[in-house]
């Protein structure tokens, strides 16, 4: 109720903004739901003088629609990265030169200038997650090494592996494994994910990308698909000490969200201000702490919770790839489909 | 106020209100959905203009990985299995919801009244919620197998989940009152000194059933027949929850071609197939009921 009563104020001060009563100053942040804490837009006011009005979308597919509609008011949003390189592409972002801005130093180098934003001239980090497989080591003696145990299962995970239902994070996980590229369109690499899945499903229990937590945790399943904040939550759970996220060494899928500011903007300086505000790293401990996820800044550690400063599934080891899911081409998109429909016919 | 005074105006007027919610809430985003599916697919999702239809042929033929066209039978295995389990939940519901229908019948008015009532209590919680309750029914850990486990009448697990047999279940459990009802109506009008008479005429109880009480009902049997199949054959949550998802069903197809395929004219392509399958079936028994009527003059 009250995140509807923020969402209807907010918009309700946007519509303001739009009829020219707009006040210098402001900022229009629109942010996914449950993703901005409080506490950092009170703090940046406290610090700047600028006044964030917050508004919320639930899907890329939304902010995306809304951005090439035109003329919408806000000043920063926070696509993930494969929405991000359509929206360079077709030209709805402002340019904010974010690698010459004072607490970039504190980006992990890993994560300075990625392929969705290659001289990040748009785009500054926000959250970011990894997709992986899980094991239950008190009832699966699993290799947690490979995706090779994920996708050949044997032994006691036969019959007792879950895998996502959405084929996206499946596929990438299937491109690492196969050392295909990300969106391949390629007929012979096409045959060979259909043979692997094919080769998986008999091994499978359940295609689900709900609940996953809850599966291995009551050992349902035994091995299963996740996301390392689901998984997190499953590992602290009661009777889930046992929950492995695993690093395979062929690599993890990943997904960035970062700030970026629409064109069009009203409040450029300001949107600027509010992206190096949050690279700092007290500032950026502030959002992982609110959302349970990872971020870029790895000297926001000491301000983190200490469960989630601790938590493995959040730290990706060096040397472990992480494949960033990319905007992919329709062939891809079409041949993706009929592997996935002609799998669970 | 000038109230007019033609008839026929003011049977129009009236029922405007009606015309208007039916138009904009139901044939709207149905002429939506036609259109959609004639239209081209835009990768990021939605539609892009032009007229083709690739959608409908994909149903029957596809491009291999080789690029050579082929009849493909997916959608066609799928559609069939979507059939079949609504017909076994059809089948279902007439075995579980006849007798209880005809007992509801044979009760005082009070007792019928309360009964009729408790039918419809499930109505009042959210079918997501009474699907998961069947999952923690059904599980390994679940309602049915800990105590069977723990007086040690079987040692492993029955393996109920993720099954079809747990679709059935559940597909049978969402719709029974949609069974129960429509064949109480019926049968309520049923004058039982009809059942008597066959009895005095040397009928067995079978031969009674079988002449006498299912004919009557048979109105009711048919309605709740169809009441049934219906929102079996597109039916979303059951095979999602309680099927595991490794045999897709029309449903879970229709939702992936408008998330994850993001190919909106093939969703709205199988969603007008399934709106075919659904008038067939209503057109049927609107003929059946029609020819009933010229029966009984």
């Amino acid at each position: 109720m009250k995140k509807l009563l923020i969402a209807a104020v907010s918009s309700a001060v946007l519509s303001f903004a739009a009829s020219g009563a707009y006040a210098a100053g402001e900022l229009n942040f629109y942010n996914w739901t449950d993703y901005t804490p409080d506490d950092l837009l009170e703090k940046f006011q406290k610090e700047t003088g600028i006044k964030v009005n917050l508004d919320t979308y639930d899907s890329n597919e939304t902010l995306l629609a809304k951005l090439k509609s035109g003329a919408t008011g806000y000043d920063l949003a926070v696509p993930s990265q494969n929405f991000l390189e359509i929206m360079v592409k077709e030209g709805l972002l402002e340019e904010a030169n974010v690698a010459s801005m004072p607490n970039y130093k504190y980006v992990d180098a890993r994560f300075k200038n990625p392929t969705w934003d290659p001289e990040q001239k748009y785009s500054s980090p926000w959250q970011m997650g990894t997709t992986s497989f899980v094991i239950r080591t008190d009832l699966y003696d699993g290799d947690c090494s490979s995706l090779k145990e994920f996708f050949e299962p044997t032994g006691k995970a036969v019959g007792q592996l879950g895998v996502f239902k959405t084929p996206e994070e499946v596929m990438n996980q299937a491109h690492l494994y196969l050392g295909q590229e990300m969106c391949t369109e390629k007929n012979e690499d096409f045959k060979a994910l259909q043979k692997l899945f094919e080769g998986q499903k008999p091994a499978v229990k359940i295609y689900s990308s709900e609940g996953t937590p809850d599966r291995i945790v009551d050992g349902t399943v035994v091995m299963s698909s996740g996301w390392n904040g689901d998984m997190f939550n499953a590992r602290t759970k009661e009777g889930g000490t046992t929950v492995k996220y695993c690093y395979p060494k062929e690599g993890v899928v990943g997904w960035f969200d970062s700030l970026v500011i629409p064109k069009g903007a009203k409040n450029i300086e300001a949107a600027k201000k509010f992206m190096d505000f949050v690279m700092k790293p007290e500032n950026m401990a502030l959002v992982s702490n609110f959302a349970s996820y990872a971020n870029a800044i790895p000297d926001s550690a000491p301000f983190l919770n200490p469960e989630l400063a601790d938590a493995p599934e959040l730290k990706v080891p060096n040397g472990i790839p992480i494949a960033f899911g990319q905007s992919c081409g329709e062939k891809y998109i079409k041949a993706v489909d009929k592997i996935w429909t002609k799998l669970l016919q | 106020m000038n109230l007019p005074q033609n008839p026929a105006t003011r049977r129009f007027l009236g029922l405007l209100p009606a015309w208007l919610v039916i138009g904009i809430f139901m044939v709207m985003p149905m002429m939506i959905l036609l259109v959609f599916s004639f239209m081209e697919s835009d990768p990021y999702g939605g539609v892009d203009p032009g007229f083709t239809i690739e959608a409908y042929r994909q149903i029957l033929f596809d491009l291999n990985f080789d690029d050579e066209l082929e009849f493909d039978p997916v959608y066609l295995i799928i559609i069939g299995r979507s059939i079949l389990l609504a017909l076994i939940a059809v089948f279902g519901c007439l075995i579980f919801g006849f007798p209880v229908a005809y007992y509801i019948t044979r009760q005082e008015r009070r007792v019928q009244n309360m009964l009729l009532y408790l039918v419809t209590i499930p109505f009042w919680t959210n079918l997501l919620v009474r699907t998961y309750a069947w999952i923690l029914i059904l599980s390994g850990d679940g309602v049915i197998e800990q105590p069977l486990k723990s007086l040690g009448i079987i040692e492993n697990s029955l393996e109920m989940m993720y099954t079809n047999g747990a679709v059935a279940t559940g597909l049978v459990y969402s719709y029974l009152p949609l069974m129960v009802l429509p064949i109480y109506a019926s049968l309520e009008k049923l004058d039982f000194r009809l059942v008597e008479a066959a009895h005095d005429l040397y009928a067995s109880r079978f031969q009674a059933f079988k002449q006498v009480i299912v004919p009557l009902a048979k109105p009711g049997i048919i309605a709740g027949c169809i009441l049934v199949f219906v929102p079996s054959v597109g039916a979303f949550i059951a095979p999602d929850l309680l099927g595991g998802g490794k045999k897709l069903m029309l449903g879970s197809l229709i939702h992936l071609q408008f998330a994850s395929s993001r190919n909106w004219p093939f969703g709205g392509a199988i969603a007008m197939l399934l709106l075919a399958f659904v008038m067939i079936a209503l057109l049927w028994q609107l003929r059946s009921a029609r020819k009933r009527m010229e029966e009984s003059g």
